[in-house]
């Protein structure tokens, strides 16, 4: 399991080499979340987050999903500060035997990540700056889990 | 004497991320009241709890929570990670 908070961007594809080897995993999930521009007039998204909590969050999330679904391998990689439109924000890889629980345990990581981890973004345009509100969508879909 | 942390737009709000308070405030909410009464920025950040989320010690609690033996209180809106 690794869980990364980190300002630099990352390269999925480098990320993922080697994820999960070893482990006698038959499924390898991986997503990756882009900047989007929902406005199109923004300029940057700015995320804040709460150093400390953030990766405790996140661990605690991540702990719960190998557990869950019996991964055999799990990675968490968020991003913070100033982002650009298509940059990729964050990824999680997840590895088990079946495809069944890779994919459950990915939508499982996203789901919580979106609500639970202290993340707060903020959409920079040509006329200011505005925070992005929390869908009630989102805090529903932890209902499923 | 306790640490209170602010994010977004509470931050923004309120005019600081991080102050040290001399509370005896039993709850969360009990330092809510309290905060709210020092001035108008505090009484407009905290105008609406239901808008708030809050975190004890880095772990998302209840703004019912005691705050006997906590050493750090963050305040945030609902969180927009993901």
């Amino acid at each position: 399991m690794r869980i990364a908070v980190q300002s630099a961007p990352f390269d999925a594809a480098a990320e993922i080499a080697g994820f999960g080897s070893g482990t006698n995993a038959g499924a390898l999930v991986t997503f990756t979340g882009l900047v989007r521009d929902d406005s199109g007039r923004m300029q940057a998204l700015e995320l804040e987050h709460y150093p400390g909590m953030t990766e405790r969050a996140i661990a605690k999330i991540a702990e719960e999903a190998m557990a869950r679904w019996s991964l055999a391998d799990c990675l968490v990689i968020h991003r913070f500060g100033r982002l650009t439109v298509g940059e990729p924000i964050m990824m999680v890889a997840t590895a088990a035997r079946h495809r069944a629980a890779a994919f459950e345990a990915a939508e499982f990581l996203m789901d919580y990540l979106k609500s639970r981890a202290p993340f707060w973004k903020k959409e920079i345009g040509p006329d200011g700056t505005s925070w992005v509100a929390a869908k009630a969508s989102d805090e529903d879909a932890l209902t499923r889990w | 004497m306790i640490d209170v942390v602010y994010f977004a737009w509470v931050r923004e709000r309120i005019g600081l991320p991080r102050e040290r308070v001399e509370t005896r405030a039993a709850t969360v909410r009990d330092l809510v009241t309290e905060l709210s009464a020092r001035e108008e920025r505090y009484a407009a950040a905290f105008a609406d709890i239901s808008a708030l989320r809050v975190a004890l010690d880095q772990e998302l609690s209840e703004f019912d929570a005691p705050l006997a033996g906590v050493r750090e209180v963050a305040f945030f809106p609902p969180m927009t990670g993901g």
